[in-house]
């Protein structure tokens, strides 16, 4: 062991807190420099030196001026756990405003009634699915494509007038 | 400290006996104030007594006790020490012809100790010029007899730098108190010049 390392050793193995590995190597060490084993005896009587701090006892009146202070500290009660918390309150009092409020919205029924237009047009093509699925129908489509765009009542009625009196 | 927490305030009466007297001294040793290590060592009763609900026997209670302790009393210093900071700042010079103040040499400053004031203060203010955290890890070794392990939890350092910083501190006291530890053997010169 080395001066620097024993110098961290030395402390533990001065208040006989060092285990015993330890000790026996500072032991040897010392017994070994005379600069570290000068040292360790003087930092024996170091202690014996800071010892010579007295004690001093709290002043007479430490106990009451504490006991005092204790009895200002807030008590736990019994009936707390029926008091709510403030920021409880608070929440649970936002919550029911704002449920409040949203009760007296006006009822907005458009979204359900158009749900049920949509169910009665698919109703519809499931209804008209065969004549869909029908090959010869959908082909016969095309000439539909040609038909002159629709006419006005009137104008139906005036050549439908015409067609009589020719027939 | 169990029963304390179960609400048991006999208890706490009886944490207050037992601990009061070490508090006390180890905040005095801090602060160097009686009044102030009372009012120091009163807060930390309180602040046990306050988070009493929260305490968990995970760590002794001494090391939860004397941390609460060692961050109060180092604030204290600090504040304490910019307080007369701000003051020396403040304050006009009352002389300006006053000669510069001599910083006088160890075994003048020695001297006067020994002259104006007892051992112990001498002691008490050798300690007070270490580091904090030095200081805090002497009084804690060597008043309160603490191990290793408790003392470095509460400076929140590992054992073997703690083992450093106690060699650092003490080789540090031992240099300051050599007139203490060694004292200058003055009478046996004395009495080999009368021999002569």
């Amino acid at each position: 062991m080395k001066c620097e390392d024993v110098s961290k050793e030395l402390i533990p193995y001065l208040d006989r807190r060092a285990n015993s590995a330890d000790r026996h190597e500072v032991e040897e060490h010392l017994a070994a420099c005379l600069a570290c084993h000068a040292r360790a005896e003087e930092l024996r009587k170091l202690w014996t030196v800071l010892d010579e701090v007295p004690v001093i006892e709290p002043s007479f009146g430490f106990d009451a001026r504490m006991r005092a202070r204790i009895a200002e500290e807030p008590r736990p009660r019994w009936f707390r756990w029926f008091v709510p918390q403030p920021r409880l309150a608070l929440s649970m009092a936002l919550l029911l405003a704002v449920s409040v409020w949203m009760s007296r919205l006006p009822q907005d029924n458009s979204g359900f009634a158009g749900s049920a237009q949509s169910e009665h047009e698919q109703f519809q093509v499931i209804k008209n699915l065969d004549v869909l699925e029908n090959y010869d129908v959908l082909s016969k489509f095309d000439a539909l494509d040609e038909v002159p765009a629709e006419q006005q009542p009137d104008q139906k009625n005036d050549q439908q007038q015409q067609q009589d009196d020719g027939g | 400290m169990l029963d304390v927490k179960a609400g048991d305030d006999e208890s706490f009466n009886l944490l207050l006996q037992k601990y009061r007297t070490p508090l006390v001294n180890f905040l005095y040793r801090m602060v160097r104030d009686t009044a102030t290590a009372e009012d120091l060592a009163q807060e930390v009763f309180l602040r046990v007594y306050r988070a009493r609900k929260q305490y968990s026997p995970s760590a002794k209670f001494t090391t939860w006790l004397f941390r609460i302790a060692t961050n109060l009393a180092l604030n204290s210093v600090r504040d304490n020490r910019h307080r007369q900071m701000e003051v020396s700042l403040d304050a006009a010079p009352a002389d300006e012809d006053v000669a510069p103040l001599q910083l006088p040499t160890r075994e003048m400053r020695i001297d006067e100790h020994m002259v104006e004031r007892d051992r112990a203060d001498f002691i008490r203010g050798v300690i007070s010029t270490l580091p904090e955290k030095q200081r805090v890890a002497v009084l804690l070794h060597k008043y309160e007899e603490m191990d290793y392990g408790e003392i470095a939890r509460i400076l929140d350092c590992s054992e073997s730098a703690l083992k450093s910083l106690l060699f650092r501190a003490y080789e540090t006291l031992r240099v300051q108190l050599a007139p203490l530890v060694s004292p200058p053997a003055r009478h046996a010169g004395k009495e080999a010049r009368h021999e002569m």
